[in-house]
């Protein structure tokens, strides 16, 4: 593509936000909106149908709960990439980015695997009210995962020869939301009753 | 400190199509979006025929069938809201002028701003492509409500209500990636000194468009996720025997499609005011008045959306609360337009093309606005629900919005795109050719809608009690109108082509106006600005005393 | 490279680990059969770790102010959502109205409506 200077509308800050930062947080207002819209959604159907709770019973807690552990640990790396970002040390934030990456593959691994399982029992997306919810939040839900963690390695190839260090925060912040995003799923889907 | 782009003269694909310069991207939303205006404007042509003269041939299209009539209207309306008014009013307006009226070179990601292009553009094809499929394109109107829209069963199109979702989807995609763009962009990368309100307001406006619809389709995509595997999947998220609600659809489209109506008014307004400072010869009254009113009416266009579903069945005691914020929001649309006029009153008026556009918006929009009154008012309106009073109210709204706000910044800014002058004869033949035959067409509709007719009904003859014959004429006299109206769109057409080699050379600045985009070459070179400029004062500095011109551009040092 | 003077990072690892302490409490408490236990159990610690993460992996106290500001607003529209949204899907029946076919235990698998596409 064309050049790989940046455009001097890139460099300037009017909100001494750099503007890599500034883009990262409207992207994660409207991560907000989509994610609360359907979250809102399901939670006024779940107050309407005590019965799904009979479904909702079913959904594997430890997966749930594995789940979580993972991603917080793979958080954990991400803010301390941005740490080593910091610091200017572009290999180290590079390996932490990629553990951080590696991490959300071990989410949706598990989460295969957990899926397996409910669909042998015969929880399917058309199963009912409560299942079609439930893959549909988290299916939302690991396809941004699985984005962040094509960006992560993206962000790590470059950081990796000491490039674009403002992005590791970027990114970073994004993982995190995806993480938070999943702090309210856990509960909603796998704990309440 | 900053880097400055230099680059080899680019290939015809690097330049035209893969080009990541916002000017460029600005002219691919432009024409994109005026191609589909072809298109739509041509299926408006063919369902008012059939009104017009019930079950005849139609010239250019044939028989009108009841299920094509209502793909034709979905189509109609699918398309001039997404395809049209959105791309040309906020992505190619919004693209060519932002970094040029905030002193930059560029967008602040211009990789991403070619991205949104050309998700908007895959967009376009789908919906195209849904044209040729099985069953024809949606048929289910574009606020596409659960059964209808989620069982193929009951729509008839059900390889074309998926292709539908899935065009809007991305179109919605790529209207997110192009507002956060012109969102940072306005917010970070304005020339030294340009402060919050030296922003031109056309800018303010496209960027709280950008905000607004950001905040507001959210919701709508989960919704449309739902959809489609309601569609597609044999989910019952909208089906009532299976746990689901198709009143959910409903919620979530609307609180959506109020505030995107929000969307595209507010950057049409930002034109016009653009235009009436120039061509008044004076500061707009009330700049800051302006902005504050404009946040209000961002936020207010969040709580009234059930105002689109008071016969739905809805609480009855939530359609007393949307009737009130309803009737509310109208304050401040009202006092924008009042600053608009006190701008006008005691200005040194030019009634070149752009002013007679902009004069146009303002008084077709006002019709209406105070026509909105009966449909915010919940009693009124479960009368005048779904006849063609709405059709009325809502196209004296969204014509002055995407197509008189449209060609008044395409007159404006035309010499700064192309770098000529468009002919002032034939734009004041297409003005007054459109804005006329305009109301002809749609005064008979608020008359035949408070009579009855009620909408996306394809013809009356099959039902008896809604025939009204003796109405018939005046749905005859709407369609000739639109004849033509659509007949003087040539005109605007022949000038547009014909002034780009052999207009006049449009110079600088052939408007006076002071913002920053008329200081630049007409068309501006890539990089924008030979040197980056400082500004020093607001956008809209004219007839100040003492001065030997009779206005102040940005950039000039005191 | 990031532009502005950090704050002192706190240390990251001793939030992970009070991170992962709450997730543990939330799963014993979610086998509680109190229905108030339960709930804070689930909510109240899912509360607490979505702000500790804000707060410290985000660092959105030392962002400008109305970074904070525009996420809650995002969160306030979703509630003004609901809040116009829940008496019509969130009930089953009100002044005057039922809704007869969603108090019937839903149907699971193919549709209930006839004739598929």
């Amino acid at each position: 593509m064309s050049a790989t200077a940046k455009p001097i509308a890139n460099t300037r800050s009017g909100t001494g936000i750099p503007t890599a930062r500034l883009i990262t947080w409207w992207v994660i207002a409207s991560e907000i909106v989509i994610f609360g819209g359907l979250l809102a959604s399901y939670i006024m159907h779940r107050i309407a149908h005590p019965e799904w709770a009979e479904s909702a019973s079913h959904t594997l807690t430890w997966a749930g709960a594995l789940n979580t552990f993972v991603l917080l640990t793979s958080s954990l790396c991400a803010v301390l990439a941005h740490q080593a970002a910091n610091a200017h040390d572009g290999p180290k934030a590079a390996k932490l980015l990629r553990l951080t990456s590696l991490g959300g593959l071990i989410f949706l691994c598990i989460k295969g695997y957990e899926w397996t399982l409910d669909i042998r029992e015969g929880f399917v997306l058309s199963s009912g009210g409560f299942w079609s919810f439930y893959y549909t939040l988290a299916g939302l839900h690991g396809l941004h995962v699985l984005a962040g963690m094509i960006i992560l390695l993206i962000v790590a190839a470059e950081a990796a020869k000491n490039r674009e260090l403002q992005r590791v925060e970027c990114i970073g912040l994004y993982w995190h939301f995806v993480d938070i995003v999943w702090i309210f799923l856990f509960p909603l889907l796998y704990i309440a009753r | 400190m900053s880097t400055e782009i230099q680059h080899a003269e680019p290939g015809i694909f690097r330049k035209y199509f893969f080009s990541t310069d916002h000017k460029m991207i600005a002219m691919q939303y432009l024409f994109t979006g005026m191609a589909m205006a072809l298109i739509g404007g041509f299926f408006a042509y063919v369902f008012r025929m059939q009104l017009g003269f019930p079950n005849q041939n139609v010239p250019g299209y044939g028989i009108v069938t009841p299920g094509r009539y209502n793909a034709l209207v979905t189509m109609h309306g699918s398309i001039m809201i997404f395809w049209v008014a959105m791309p040309v009013l906020i992505a190619a307006f919004g693209n060519f002028l932002i970094p040029l009226m905030v002193g930059c070179d560029d967008m602040a990601f211009p990789r991403i701003n070619r991205l949104s292009y050309q998700i908007f553009l895959l967009s376009a094809i789908v919906l195209l492509a849904s044209f040729l499929v099985k069953g024809g394109p949606f048929g289910g109107a574009w606020t596409a409500y659960p059964p209808l829209s989620a069982s193929g069963a009951y729509n008839l199109t059900p390889i074309g209500a998926t292709l539908w979702l899935l065009a809007v989807a991305l179109e919605f995609v790529a209207f997110l990636l192009g507002g956060i763009n012109f969102t940072v962009t306005t917010m970070n990368s304005r020339a030294p000194g340009m402060k919050m309100y030296d922003i031109p307001l056309v800018v303010w406006m496209i960027v709280l468009a950008s905000i607004i619809f950001m905040a507001s389709a959210g919701p709508l995509i989960a919704g449309a996720v739902m959809l489609l595997f309601d569609q597609t999947m044999s989910t019952g998220f909208y089906d009532p025997t299976r746990g689901g609600d198709p009143l959910l659809w409903q919620h979530l489209f609307w609180f959506f499609g109020h505030p995107e109506v929000y969307v595209v008014l507010l950057p049409a307004m930002g034109i016009v005011a653009e235009i009436v400072a120039v061509f008044a010869r004076k500061k707009i009254f009330g700049y800051k008045t302006v902005l504050y009113t404009t946040w209000a009416v961002g936020f207010l266009s969040f709580v009234v959306w059930a105002h689109h579903q008071f016969v739905a069945g809805i609480d009855p005691r939530m359609a007393n609360i949307f009737s009130v914020t309803t009737l509310l929001i109208s304050v401040p649309i009202t006092e924008m337009v009042f600053l608009y006029i006190a701008t006008l009153y005691g200005g040194s008026i030019h009634l070149d093309t752009p002013m007679l556009w902009a004069l146009g918006f303002i008084a077709e929009f006002m019709i209406g606005g105070v026509t909105g009154i009966f449909l915010g008012s919940s009693g009124t309106d479960i009368y005048l629900h779904d006849t063609y009073f709405v059709i009325a109210h809502f196209h004296y709204t969204f014509v002055p919005i995407a197509i008189i706000a449209v060609f008044a910044g395409l007159t404006f800014w035309y010499p700064k795109m192309f770098g000529r002058m468009l002919n002032e004869t034939l734009g004041k033949i297409h003005f007054w050719g459109t804005v006329i035959p305009f109301n002809v067409i749609f005064i008979p509709l608020f008359i035949t809608g408070t009579a009855g007719d009620q909408r996306r009904v394809y013809s009356y003859a099959q039902f008896a009690e809604q025939s009204r014959p003796a109405l018939q004429h005046l749905r005859t006299t709407s369609t000739i109108a639109l004849l033509v109206m659509l007949s003087f769109q040539f005109v605007f057409l022949f000038n547009f082509i014909w002034s780009l080699r052999n207009g006049k050379r449009a110079g600088l600045n052939p408007w006076r106006s002071a913002t920053l985009e008329w200081t630049v070459p007409s068309p501006p070179p890539h990089g924008n600005f030979a040197e980056m400029p400082t500004v020093y004062r607001g956008p809209y500095e004219y007839g100040l005393p003492g001065l030997a011109d009779d206005f102040l551009p940005q950039n000039v040092p005191d | 490279m990031t532009t502005e003077a950090h704050v002192q990072h706190p240390n990251y690892v001793k939030i992970w680990a009070i991170l992962v302490a709450l997730l543990v409490v939330s799963v014993v408490g979610s086998m509680s059969h109190v229905r108030a236990v339960l709930l804070i159990a689930a909510f109240g610690v899912a509360v607490v770790k979505a702000y500790l993460v804000a707060k410290n992996f985000m660092h959105v106290n030392v962002e400008k102010r109305w970074v904070p500001y525009l996420l809650i607003m995002c969160l306030l529209f979703i509630a003004i959502l609901f809040a116009g949204v829940a008496p019509d899907v969130m009930k089953h029946s009100g002044l005057n109205w039922n809704k007869n076919l969603a108090s019937q235990p839903a149907q699971s698998g193919a549709r209930a409506t006839t004739k598929n596409e």
